[in-house]
């Protein structure tokens, strides 16, 4: 199992270097680069001060160099300054801000789960039934509705004219005289309406994808045997199909991090809640290349982890790839 | 069965399920919409009348007026042209990089294969969303560019089907004949293995043209969508969303087109998946 592990994390390190070149290939895009803000629109700023602004944050080196320099401080996690007012480092940014971003990704990502899972497997069982078509439009519904628009609808209502849930930010401006049941009850109440709407909008590809090896699975023979050797229904669906549909979700969940990452940007920027998604947008405006290089690199490195962690959940619920690997 | 016969069976699986048959509609009624917006409304989209500022829908107006007067109504009819022109065309680029990709890959196999099926599982790695947010705001977010970039970063999925197809079907028994006849690598991909991965890149592209509406829609939120005064739906409803308590009708209308528009996508596509899939025969 650990030779398992040790492998499969080996195979990962060239996608990192591939999504360091790509990562590094999208700043280079830019026209105007980095110090445009600061110099174009500055009539007073001269040829000769704009050389030295970009001496000074290395821009004058070749494209290579400049790769070269930034792979080996990411390899330590350093981003380099963040080009914003404040100057600070890029890595202690995202830290601040990147348990919150998780955070909520990681709870909304368990509600899906919760909800998504029993759901494909009834509308697997009843195929075409009504509740098939219930679940069916209602999981498609999450997915299609802009998310921007059914959050505020949301905020007014529950917010506004009901006044049950906050509408942003992750704590009320009291919360630091609240006692400490407070607390916690005030942090959920925050995160009630970005989970729910994350969850609401990511449902249709689990259910739908564990609706489809339900379907798969209840086609086998071993199901049929189970069947014909007279077990009841129950039995036959939950301790023989269910347990083999659910391994390939399980990856599929490790697959879902991109969406619910990107996805982000917009709930947080809804919420106003301080997290990696907002501090993206924030970079993306201001063109802060080593902000957005650091988020992009870190992105695409969680979701490496999530796929990594996802197949060696799989091999541990698997015992037929155990086996496959141990020779 | 010849293919006439088989596309009469999927039309007639497809007809027997509901949910497939009012996604179809939608799409279509939306379709048409766009390609002829003169049948319903005359009025000019862009046409700013400050006399009548946010009036609610009413007979002259039938979705009532936007903050500068302008017809909502025209400006939806419009705005479908362009919502639906992005989808198509984001969608079209992705599955061209698919296909190409997913055929040099599966046909060719071995070193091909790895190499480009490795820079999939790297793209695959990025948050999408942020690659477009950072790319749009780098180049600039003319419509053109907005569907550059979806497309760009949506053609994975495609070249992973099309791959595997290819694979499976580089060695039946009409390929070899195909090869044996004297047909070269390019006739044998397009003429022989290329139709024959249509069904599913045809789910792939109704799937992908409803997920580029959204990202449009998600760029609008963010001010860096198509840019007015072009409406797309999306920046219909990010306009309307700033008047969302005193007129309702500027936020409904896109957001239920939207949502409808994606929906019926979505459900079409399902319904195709399962009326081609053979292994569903005869339940």
């Amino acid at each position: 199992m650990l030779r398992y592990v040790v492998r499969r994390v080996l195979v990962s390190v060239p996608l990192l270097i591939g999504i360091s070149l790509i990562t590094f290939g999208v700043i280079n895009m830019a026209p105007g680069g980095p110090i445009g803000i600061s110099s174009d629109l500055n009539p007073k700023a001269t040829a000769e001060y704009r050389e030295r602004l970009k001496a000074y944050y290395g821009l004058d080196q070749p494209l290579y160099v400049q790769y070269g320099r930034w792979l080996g401080r990411m390899a330590v996690l350093d981003f380099g300054d963040s080009f914003s007012a404040d100057g600070r480092k890029v890595w202690d940014k995202i830290r601040e801000r990147i348990l919150v971003t998780l955070s909520i990704n990681v709870l909304s990502m368990a509600l899906i789960f919760l909800v998504a899972v029993p759901l494909g497997i009834y509308s697997a069982v009843r195929k075409g039934s009504v509740f098939d078509r219930v679940a069916t439009v209602t999981v498609f519904t999450g997915f299609a509705i802009p998310t921007f628009w059914l959050a505020l609808l949301l905020m007014i209502l529950f917010g506004v004219r009901l006044g049950w849930l906050p509408i942003s930010g992750l704590v009320s401006l009291e919360y630091d005289t609240l006692p400490l049941a407070g607390k916690i009850l005030d942090r959920a109440a925050h995160l009630v309406l970005p989970v729910f709407l994350m969850a609401f909008g990511g449902l249709a590809g689990i259910s739908r994808y564990m609706r489809s090896t339900m379907l798969e699975v209840i086609r086998q023979d071993y199901i049929a045997a189970a069947r014909s050797k007279g077990l009841p229904e129950r039995a036959v669906v939950f301790r023989h199909a269910v347990r083999n549909a659910l391994l390939p979700v399980i990856t599929i969940l490790g697959l879902s991090v991109p969406g619910l990452l990107g996805g982000s940007v917009i709930f947080e920027t809804i919420f106003a809640i301080p997290g990696m998604g907002q501090l993206f947008f924030q970079g993306v405006m201001s063109r802060d290349y080593p902000l957005i290089m650091g988020i992009l690199t870190i992105g695409a490195f969680l979701t490496l982890l999530g796929n990594i962690l996802a197949d060696v959940g799989y091999a541990l619920a698997d015992p037929r790839i155990k086996t496959e690997r141990a020779g | 069965m010849n293919g006439h016969s088989m596309l009469r069976e999927t039309l007639r699986r497809l007809s027997r399920n509901p949910l497939a048959v009012a996604g179809a509609a939608v799409v279509l009624f939306f379709c048409v919409l766009a390609l002829f917006p003169w049948l319903v409304s005359s009025h000019d989209p862009n046409r700013i009348d400050i006399l009548k500022i946010l009036e609610p829908p009413s007979g002259a107006h039938p979705l009532g007026t936007d903050d500068l007067g302008r017809d909502v109504l025209a400006r939806m009819l419009h705005g479908a042209r362009i919502s639906l022109s992005v989808g198509f065309v984001a969608e079209s680029i992705a599955i061209g990089i698919g296909l190409v990709i997913g055929l040099l890959a599966g046909y060719y196999g071995g070193k091909v294969d790895s190499l480009l099926m490795r820079f999939v599982d790297i793209m695959l790695c990025f948050p999408t969303f942020f690659l477009i947010l950072a790319v749009i705001a780098f180049i600039g977010p003319s419509i053109w560019n907005i569907m550059f970039i979806i497309g760009v970063t949506g053609w994975m999925g495609v070249a992973r089907l099309v791959r595997a197809e290819t694979l499976s079907l580089k060695e039946r028994d009409f390929v070899a004949a195909a090869r044996a006849q004297g047909a070269g690598t390019a006739r044998i991909l397009f003429r022989h293995i290329l139709p024959n991965t249509l069904a599913p890149i045809l789910v792939a592209a109704t799937l992908g043209v409803a997920g580029a509406i959204l990202v449009e829609s998600g760029l609008s939120f963010l001010g860096i969508g198509v840019q007015p005064p072009t409406p797309s739906w999306g920046n219909i409803l990010t306009a309307g969303k700033d008047n969302i308590e005193f007129a309702w009708w500027l936020s409904l209308f896109p957001g239920l087109a939207i949502f409808l528009t994606v929906l019926g996508y979505n459900l079409l596509g399902e319904g195709i998946r399962d009326a081609v899939d053979p292994r569903l025969k005869g339940r």
